[in-house]
């Protein structure tokens, strides 16, 4: 591996985390990111499995983007994108059947999660599978990264705990921590993840879109 | 004479071709070899967009797809099939307190006596020994199953099952508690839970669910150990035998003389508490489990 393939590498892993990331940036995956994050333990495990299907649906179907026809590759995508994610939804109930309960359907809908398709297709098609799984993989971190910080503050502030182990002893078990009940519902996300995507783009101005259309100033011509 | 002659000299020239690339080395990859591989290479050449190849793609794709899957999932089935029956005796054996934290649910489902009541007669029966029997499967079949008319539905199941497991624990003889499975339409789902009796056949001595889709933080409540906890000793049916046991709204006044009757309703979940409270008096009644723990009762005195 050469000095511009590392610097390439570095750059598809990290890019995601922060400067491109797929959800504050390209705000994509959104449903899963409202739905699982209600605990900790939750979230990581839905990290994890989408993490593992963008990672190998990449490769796979960059190994074969040479023989697909384009008139069906987005068949060709999902197809193997939903095989992946039955094989990964397969394997969590088979040995980590508590929390596989928990993300019930969450898990399958993997395969509508925009990010799997958005990276098959802009990136995974075009380019080589080393390269395509490092993509998934770091396409998978950032996602992971918001995913993470929402499902850590909802259930500190709506249960009170952190990965179940209590930090605010809240009232309905005998201590204080009055547990604020909008955290445990899937409006509380969209205003966590708002807050991030407003802080990240004050801190990274380059993020700002041009605004498409400027309101114009009105005149006002007072009739006498 | 002469045209069978010519024949024959036309076939060979016919036939020569193709013998002349099969046998020739290292031809036969680039230009077609004989046979099924070679004319799915020669296809896998075409380019991507002519209708063979697009169906050929398509054909092999499905191939190891659906092998990839079918593995996945027969490979893995005895491992999730040993989860779930786990995960179904643990609720079982937390909600009779047999479980220590930390504690072997295998070893603590040792004491427990799986048996299946007919409902309506309220009597053991031994129909379904040899077979997986799930109520809630059977409770869709016309023909292990009733359906409820309004008034009587009070839980709103719609249809509920002849058949019924009930789990007596430390044996049918000389049980120290039974576990029965109870289930009724909360504010959003149906609750599916079990409900523990001691040996009285009275007294509650744990209700726990185990599947639910209720509002988290508010009807999800029921799965808090603390209101869970307050079910233990309250008694279910009064003297004369009828249900009492209700979750009523607000806190319960100790000093009443139904409070052994009442548990404390979830604040915020009116609905969720209500249904709770309908689907008890629904399972512990007559078209529920009454019978059957009538039936106990007397085996007991006598």
């Amino acid at each position: 591996m050469n000095a511009h393939d590392r610097e390439m590498a570095r750059k598809v892993v990290l890019d995601p985390l922060v400067d491109n990331n797929p959800i504050t940036l390209q705000i994509l995956g959104i449903c899963s990111a409202l739905a699982v994050t209600t605990t900790l333990a939750a979230s990581l495990l839905m990290c994890l499995a989408l993490t593992t299907v963008v990672m190998f649906s990449n490769a796979s179907i960059s190994m074969i983007r040479n023989h697909v026809p384009s008139s069906i590759r987005i068949i060709v995508q999902m197809t193997i994108i939903a095989s992946l994610v039955i094989v990964v939804d397969q394997l969590l109930k088979a040995f980590a059947y508590d929390v596989a309960k928990t993300l019930s359907v969450f898990v399958g809908l993997i395969i509508t999660n925009c990010i799997v398709l958005g990276r098959a297709e802009a990136f995974a098609m075009k380019n080589p599978p080393m390269i395509s799984m490092l993509d998934g993989l770091g396409n998978g971190l950032g996602y992971s990264l918001v995913l993470i910080i929402v499902g850590a503050t909802r259930e500190l502030f709506g249960s009170g705990s952190l990965l179940g182990y209590t930090v605010l002893p809240s009232v309905n078990d005998g201590g204080w921590y009055y547990t604020n009940g909008l955290m445990l519902l899937p409006p509380s996300a969209f205003f966590i993840i708002g807050l991030m995507i407003w802080g990240i783009r004050s801190w990274k101005s380059a993020q700002l879109e041009k605004a498409e259309y400027e309101i114009r100033k009105a005149h006002h011509t007072e009739v006498v | 004479m002469k045209n069978e002659n010519d024949n024959s000299v036309a076939s060979n020239v016919d036939a020569q071709p193709v013998v002349m690339h099969s046998t020739a080395p290292g031809v036969g990859v680039a230009t077609g070899e004989s046979g099924v591989v070679g004319r799915l290479k020669r296809v896998m050449n075409q380019p991507n967009d002519s209708t063979q190849k697009t169906l050929l793609v398509t054909v092999i794709m499905c191939l190891v797809c659906s092998v990839v899957v079918s593995a996945a999932a027969v490979l893995l089935r005895p491992t999730q099939a040993s989860n779930a029956a786990l995960d179904r005796k643990r609720n079982i054996v937390q909600v009779a307190g047999l479980l220590k934290e930390g504690g072997d649910v295998e070893a603590a489902f040792k004491n427990v006596e799986t048996r299946i009541v007919n409902l309506d007669t309220g009597e053991f029966t031994d129909q379904f020994k040899d077979v997986d029997y799930d109520q809630y499967v059977a409770a869709r079949d016309p023909n292990l199953s009733i359906a409820l008319d309004k008034e009587a539905d009070i839980a709103s199941i719609g249809r509920r099952a002849q058949y019924a497991e009930v789990y007596l624990i430390g044996g049918e003889d000389n049980f120290t508690k039974v576990v029965l499975p109870v289930h009724g339409l909360g504010l959003w789902s149906t609750l599916y839970g079990f409900v523990s009796l001691e040996d009285d056949l009275t007294t509650i001595s744990g209700l726990k669910f185990y599947k639910h889709a209720e509002t988290p933080g508010l009807g999800g409540e029921v799965d808090n150990p603390v209101w869970q906890g307050k079910w233990k000793g309250k008694l279910a049916f009064d003297e004369a035998g009828d249900v009492k046991i209700e979750v009523i709204k607000g806190v319960v006044d100790s000093a009443a003389s139904s409070a052994s009757y009442q548990v404390d309703g979830l604040a915020g979940a009116t609905l969720t508490s209500r249904g709770v409270s309908q689907l008890l008096r629904f399972w512990l009644d007559d078209r529920g489990f009454g019978g059957f723990l009538e039936n106990l009762k007397q085996r007991e005195a006598s």
